[in-house]
């Protein structure tokens, strides 16, 4: 299917669910909906460097967290429309998420995961003690009651994050369908060989790290007004982690529907399980369906429902196994 | 070829610069091991050339330093005039420098297909000698049917067997259209008819100009196949020369083949 087709189709789909909702009449399904498409870039976004190079990133939050206070110093500094800061907090994270590609990226397996994490805590530590922009106190951003035309403020939040979703989606199914989604899957396989057939690894990799970081940025900038009261605690929230490597590992990592299959399902139980058990429920959801899909289907669904219609190979760039190697690495 | 000299003469570029590969005083250490000391060497451009040595001697390391995957510390490696010090593999390879691994390293999630198609899109599609999509296909297929595999082009590499795995390492580096191919082991555990059918293959690719160094254990397959001889030992060069010659030394017998 051309690019061009695909976009179209993801912008009627998009309309169709903000159409759906709008008719449901309730601010509720707004804000529920953000919450999974914002998991929807997270995890589309987490993949293009986990699961297409094969580089396991623990820092999602920090990325987001990057986005999302971009936002803050930015608002601060001079208002802007939110599609500008949303581009704002890509650029931030983008050029962080480059910079963290050079120190890092000489790491493999476990250790560029930990090296990913110590990113985020060090963020973290910065954010924390950083008086302009709320320090450990936190920042307040008034959300507008209403803007026009689209009545409250929650339904052009979750267009906007509806329109960063398909933005993803377009993104990295483009990639693994070109000449980089082959030299990102080469990676994955084996770096060495890949060398040896003319592929520019380290470029590669600062490729994906920095529009993997940019996506993230990007999907937290609105988080801001979404959330109205900012504290680091909140934006470099584990949730963000755990959740943007769970979606995809249980979706599938080998293509963009993984992610975004991961994201809808685990966004949704997690959004039903907060309004009728507890929010602290869900990342024992995500827990244990982890450890259930790692037994059951490592592939992922994709994995799962490839297996089932078997008659021909799989037309994606590539299909792997996720199983840890003898030095605990997990593609 | 006259190439065939003597352990005393190695090949020396001549004036009309058909040297393709010329080593100089290569030198690698690992901590306090070194495991190559002051190499020079000269590959002619069509030249079919033998390289032997026992275990742990660095020819490895030294296929490692010529094609990028290690830097040497000491010394420069030249291909076809220009200086590689300091390139990493895939700049190297793009100048046609291209080689097998001792063990197979395909690509184990793309099909052999795929396999073929990145060093298409990477090196061949860049010099611009192959555009568009279909005949990047056809080519793709075209290589796998140099080396037997077309049938099984959408198949995944752990699929195959091992001459299979050999020959798709093999398909891979002739992908890249390399003018230097240096197949490290390629016939590393295969039986006798194996081993002729790699052989004929690396000659075929010979005879379309391609220069080859082989890196073999298979006396047999490296005497029928290389126009000279190297041998390397503990990291140094002890014979370069003839083949027959080379085997004659008495050196090369006391540190090759023993007493």
């Amino acid at each position: 299917m051309r690019s061009s087709l695909f976009l179209v189709i993801c912008l009627v789909v998009g309309a169709a669910i903000f159409a759906a909702a709008l008719v449901l009449n309730n601010d509720y399904y707004f804000f529920a909906g953000y919450v999974v498409l914002q998991y929807v870039v997270l995890a589309t976004a987490w993949n293009i460097l986990g699961g297409y190079c094969g580089y396991v990133n623990f820092g999602s939050a920090a990325f987001f967290a990057l986005g999302a206070y971009s936002t803050v110093a930015i608002h601060k500094l001079y208002p802007l429309p939110l599609p500008l800061l949303v581009v704002a907090g890509g650029i931030v994270s983008g050029v962080v998420g480059l910079g963290m590609g050079y120190l890092t990226l000489r790491l493999r397996g476990a250790f560029f995961a930990i090296a990913t994490l110590a990113l985020a805590v060090v963020l973290q530590t910065l954010i924390v003690n950083w008086d302009f922009v709320g320090g450990s106190r936190g920042a307040y951003i008034v959300r507008p009651e209403a803007i026009a035309p689209f009545g409250s403020y929650i339904k052009y939040l979750f267009l906007i994050m509806m329109l960063l979703a398909i933005g993803a989606i377009v993104v990295a199914r483009l990639i693994e369908r070109s000449r980089l989604g082959y030299g990102f899957a080469t990676i994955r396989d084996d770096e060495v060989a890949a060398e040896a057939s003319g592929v520019p690894t380290l470029r590669l990799k600062l490729i994906a790290t920095t529009i993997s970081g940019a996506l993230m940025g990007m999907a937290g900038a609105p988080f801001p007004y979404y959330i109205g009261y900012l504290q680091p605690s909140s934006a470099f929230g584990l949730d963000y982690a755990v959740n943007s490597i769970a979606m995809p590992l249980i979706g599938g990592t080998t293509s963009w529907v993984g992610p975004l299959v991961g994201a809808i399902l685990l966004g949704t139980l997690q959004q039903v399980a907060t309004v009728t058990i507890s929010s602290a429920v869900n990342l024992l959801i995500v827990g244990l369906l982890l450890v259930g899909f790692v037994i059951v289907a490592p592939n992922g669904i994709i994995g799962l429902v490839q297996k089932f219609i078997r008659h021909r190979p799989v037309a994606q760039v590539g299909r792997h196994k996720i199983e840890a190697d003898a030095s605990g690495h997990v593609p | 070829m006259s190439s065939m000299t003597t352990a005393a003469n190695p090949v020396a570029p001549d004036a009309a610069g058909n040297v393709l590969l010329s080593i100089d005083n290569l030198g690698k250490r690992f901590g306090g091991f070194v495991a190559l000391d002051g190499i020079s060497l000269s590959v002619k451009s069509g030249e079919r050339l033998g390289l032997i040595g026992p275990n742990g001697s660095g020819k490895s390391t030294l296929v490692n330093c010529i094609c990028g995957a290690l830097q040497n510390e000491v010394g420069s490696v030249t291909f076809a005039g220009e200086r590689l010090n300091g390139m990493t593999g895939h700049q190297r390879t793009r100048r046609g420098l291209s080689r097998t691994f001792q063990l197979p390293r395909p690509f184990a999630s793309l099909t052999l297909a795929d396999n073929m198609r990145v060093p298409l899109l990477y090196t061949v599609a860049s010099r611009g000698t192959v555009h568009g999509a279909g005949a990047i296909e056809a080519r793709c297929l075209e290589l796998l049917r140099e080396v037997g595999l077309e049938d099984k082009a959408h198949r995944l590499p752990r699929e195959l067997t091992q001459v299979e795995m050999r020959k798709l390492e093999l398909a891979r580096t002739m992908a890249s259209e390399p003018k230097l191919l240096i197949a490290d082991e390629s016939m590393a555990g295969l039986t006798h008819s194996e081993v002729e059918e790699i052989l004929a293959l690396l000659m075929r690719l010979n005879a379309q100009g391609v220069t080859i160094i082989l890196i073999e254990h298979i006396m047999s397959a490296v005497m029928s196949f290389s126009q000279r001889l190297v041998v390397l030992v503990s990291g140094r060069k002890m014979a370069d020369g003839e083949p027959n010659a080379v085997m004659r030394d008495p050196e090369v017998e006391r540190a090759y083949i023993g007493q």
